[in-house]
């Protein structure tokens, strides 16, 4: 039955008013039409649910912290950098990193969509596509901290990269003090999706 | 202000909602929503920019009810029937849906995990040569809308539209999406990083300090005076 649309007649209208009855018919059309192999979906779907996600930045982070030759690399070139690591691919062709520091603490949004690093975070969050998020975070980036429990020194600048194009941005947080000697993998649970996008920032040890 | 989708700065949304890293979707056919974009992606009939376009023109209406899920699905009904993938009597399921002639393109399962490691690059050599440096100070185009195509796709966002930036970084030469959304080819040009005082853009900024990246195309610059 075609839901609601008195106001126009978009083809979308023409599929069922419950969403998940809108995918099974949109999925079966197109199953049908030759265009989808379900088994397919299936497999994208285990990808982004089991194998891509915010480890795979946190593994960068950690050893930008710890390696200066690879930050140095990274900062230049981040796209091959991560490309080696085996972190390239749909989301993610083009990827800039850039570095928390004192006095510049670094913030994600994408405006006008959703647009987010896929090979180093996975899927973006909720709150990372809500409306609230995009269209606050341009304007009041500080109440958009407070409301993740954190609190910039006043003379730290906030810079909100709003990804437009298809760049993708990593944020580098800051090293916490008191990690000293302490090894990749040990670095890496300090690191929170969050803190690579810059609504966190690195946990404590 | 063209459209909706174009919401930042925009004033009266509440608060941002955490939440947890583990949580990556929040109903079941949320997933079969963004596999079923995807893998439809991948046949090839419409490109990355026809598929924006088609989410940003939902009408207002829709576009402020649906889910984000539900404007991904809108979105993919509407592009596959404006190109012909798809008729509205099939979509409607009153007639039987024909093969699709472009069916030997179907991404199948064992060739997913190729396809999504590959992505789909943008970068492209451009005859176009850049025009700014970094340190440049530039003025962004004044209407956030598309050039040549009214009512047409841009990635120019209105909060930014008119205002003196300083150009950070050359990202190189990228596919131009507001002529690739509408079959005018990949027109590709250099893009930018353009930096921009929050005080440039907000009448009350929170902090005088505060600064907003945009990544702009060259064709949305223009030297400032």
């Amino acid at each position: 039955m075609p839901h609601d649309h008195a106001s126009h007649d978009d083809p979308h209208a023409l599929l069922p008013s419950d969403p998940a009855l809108r995918v099974k018919a949109l999925e079966t059309l197109l199953t049908k039409k030759g265009l989808i192999d379900p088994a397919a979906l299936d497999e994208i779907i285990d990808t982004y649910e089991n194998k891509i996600g915010p480890r795979n930045g946190a593994r960068v982070v950690a050893r930008a912290w710890s390696n200066p030759a690879f930050h140095d690399a990274l900062m230049k070139d981040a796209t091959s950098v991560v490309a080696d690591l085996g972190f390239y691919g749909r989301q993610g062709e083009h990827m800039v990193a850039v570095v928390n520091t004192d006095t510049v603490h670094n913030m994600v949004v994408c405006t006008l969509c959703s647009c987010y690093p896929w090979p180093l975070l996975g899927i973006p969050p909720g709150w990372y596509k809500s409306d609230a998020y995009r269209a606050r975070v341009v304007r009041e980036p500080r109440k958009v901290l407070a409301e993740f429990g954190v609190v910039l020194p006043d003379d730290t600048a906030v810079r909100v990269w709003d990804s437009t194009a298809e760049m993708r941005y990593l944020v580098i947080p800051q090293r916490p003090a008191g990690t000293e000697g302490m090894d990749e993998e040990a670095l890496m649970a300090l690191v929170s999706r969050d803190s690579m996008i810059g609504t966190g920032l690195a946990g404590r040890p | 202000m063209s459209r909706l989708h174009d919401m930042g700065g925009r004033f009266g949304d509440g608060a941002v909602e955490p939440e947890a890293e583990d949580i990556k979707f929040h109903a079941d056919w949320h997933p079969r929503a963004l596999a079923l974009t995807v893998a439809t992606g991948a046949v090839g009939a419409f490109n990355l920019d026809m598929s924006r376009h088609a989410r940003e023109s939902l009408s207002p209406k829709d576009y402020m009810r649906f889910s984000y899920y539900e404007k991904w699905l809108g979105g993919l009904a509407n592009v596959l029937t404006q190109t012909g993938v798809i008729t509205r009597e099939e979509l409607a399921g009153s007639v039987d849906p024909a093969p699709s002639p472009l069916s030997p393109r179907k991404l199948t399962a064992d060739r997913v995990a190729g396809v999504l490691a590959k992505g789909g690059p943008v970068e492209r050599p451009s005859n176009v040569a850049p025009a700014f440096v970094a340190g440049d100070t530039v003025i962004a185009r004044k209407f956030a809308e598309n050039a040549d195509v009214s009512g047409g796709h841009t990635r120019l966002p209105s909060y930014a539209a008119g205002a003196r930036g300083r150009i950070l970084r050359l990202h190189g030469s990228h596919v131009f999406p507001d002529s690739n959304a509408h079959g005018g080819g990949e027109a590709p040009e250099p893009l930018y990083a353009v930096v921009f005082a929050a005080a440039e853009l907000w009448a009350h900024p929170e902090h005088p300090n505060d600064e907003v990246v945009v990544d702009m195309w060259q064709s949305y610059l223009t030297a400032a005076p």
